[in-house]
């Protein structure tokens, strides 16, 4: 009996040791600074609130971490849009004014591999700039740094929230560089095939609630022969 | 006499259980790795994809939303008939002319397979109407439409990108109202019917060339 004891005891100490290993993967380490942030080129940066109460709506399957906002939104309910989110934004140029709007599609994906530290979500944004037309971006995002630096502290925090800085990327491709693929679709930027990035800086998370206070940031790098666009 | 010793076998009981201990540890590891690495962490729910051959070439599939049922959001600047009751649709002049839906989508089976976001907007410059459509297990197609409709209530647009499965592809989408004459109970007041003719990207001739 006693040595099923200390099987089953090493067992569970295992799946710990596991989990943390991979929690605290020095191998797994974060890309560091972005591309885009030592191009060259000019670049339209885009603001946006990333809590989904701050936003214009939001909605998912209505069991998840974060609640759909306005509370009357129809939810995601059925079986292929269950991992589905969508969200609807003001998005904000760097000086704050607003720029346009922004929606948002990200689903979980299948080419999730969190033994090798990605949490990988397949997301793509419509945005429409009336001064300058409509883009797509198409991107694969990877949560694993957020959860390890900031949802999984929340979780093992006792008072169940974090609190503190966090900036981070989550665009992780397609583009060999860890780039978002950026499309003009109308306007000025109609048929320019772009790159842009997605990060985020989060101060507040609570792991009851989800996002506490988190702001977005969009940078699409503009090519060379696009000139006259200001942020 | 024979005076068994006892130090000796609880020494040698703690060292087996010690191993057990270290063997279920080692297992553990083994078990959560494989476990990982075997069970898929995201599977998404696939519903068959219903596309047909084109008659002039090509792929064609077909989707459709039923109104109001499918309709998740709508904002304009008007805040009439926004959805759902309670969106605050932002009062900013610059956005005084947009106007964007979200929708669900479905299929030709009528199941719900992806969402979608159509943009209408007027400006000085040009006049927009987009759709995106979001189908999780495949991908996403970005389609820009001409605001002119055609004869029959048709829209035609190109498609502009695509992710994941339909990166690859480039082609047309038609958008179509069709209000329900039915008069059950309960019955949507109509239907928006997009329609996808989907054809692979042409390489250009110069690129051909070179490629022999």
């Amino acid at each position: 009996m006693k040595y099923a004891v200390s099987f089953l005891l090493g067992l569970t100490v295992g799946g710990i040791l596991f989990v943390a290993g991979l929690l605290y993967n020095p191998f797994i380490a974060d890309r560091g600074l972005s591309p885009l942030s030592v191009s060259n080129a000019e670049v339209i940066t885009l603001r946006f609130a990333n809590v989904p109460a701050e936003s214009i709506a939001y909605t998912n399957d209505g069991e998840s971490l974060h609640d759909p906002y306005p509370e009357k939104i129809l939810q995601l309910w059925e079986p292929p849009i269950r991992s589905t989110t969508a969200m609807a934004t003001v998005m904000r140029d760097a000086r704050n004014r607003v720029a346009g709007i922004g929606v948002k599609f990200a689903s979980d994906s299948e080419s999730t591999r969190l033994l090798t530290g990605r949490a990988i979500v397949d997301s793509v944004w419509y945005i429409y700039l009336p001064k300058h037309g409509s883009l797509f971006i198409e991107q694969t995002e990877n949560y694993f740094p957020f959860v390890r630096e900031v949802a999984f502290p929340a979780w093992r925090s006792s008072a169940n929230s974090w609190r503190g800085s966090w900036l981070g990327d989550l665009t992780a491709g397609p583009g060999a560089l860890g780039t978002a693929a950026v499309t003009g679709g109308s306007g000025r930027v109609k048929g320019l095939r772009m790159e842009g990035i997605e990060s985020i800086s989060v101060r507040a998370f609570s792991a009851d609630t989800g996002l506490v206070s988190s702001e977005g940031r969009i940078l699409v790098e503009l090519p060379e022969t696009l000139d006259g666009i200001e942020d | 006499m024979h005076v068994p010793d006892l130090a000796g076998e609880l020494i040698r009981g703690e060292t087996v259980l010690l191993k057990t201990f270290f063997l279920g540890i080692v297992l553990g590891l083994a078990a959560a790795a494989g476990a990982l690495y075997a069970i898929p962490a995201v599977d998404q729910v696939r519903e068959a994809s219903i596309v047909k051959v084109a008659p002039n070439g090509g792929n064609s599939e077909t989707f459709h939303i039923n109104i109001p049922i499918d309709r998740i959001m709508l904002g304009d600047a008007g805040q009439a008939g926004v959805v759902p009751p309670g969106l605050k649709w932002p009062a900013d002049e610059v956005l005084a002319d947009v106007r964007a839906e979200l929708f669900k989508i479905r299929n030709a089976r009528d199941a719900v397979v992806g969402v979608a976001v159509r943009t209408a907007a007027t400006s000085q410059e040009s006049n927009v109407i987009d759709w995106v459509l979001h189908l999780p297990a495949r991908g996403s197609l970005f389609a820009n439409m001409d605001v002119a409709p055609l004869q029959g209530g048709f829209r035609i647009g190109e498609i502009a990108s695509g992710s994941r499965e339909f990166r690859a592809l480039s082609g047309f989408m038609t958008e179509r109202w069709i209000s329900n004459d039915s008069s059950e109970e309960g019955a949507p007041a109509g239907r928006i019917e997009l329609s996808a003719t989907y054809v692979g990207q042409l390489d250009s001739l110069a690129t051909a060339e070179t490629v022999e």
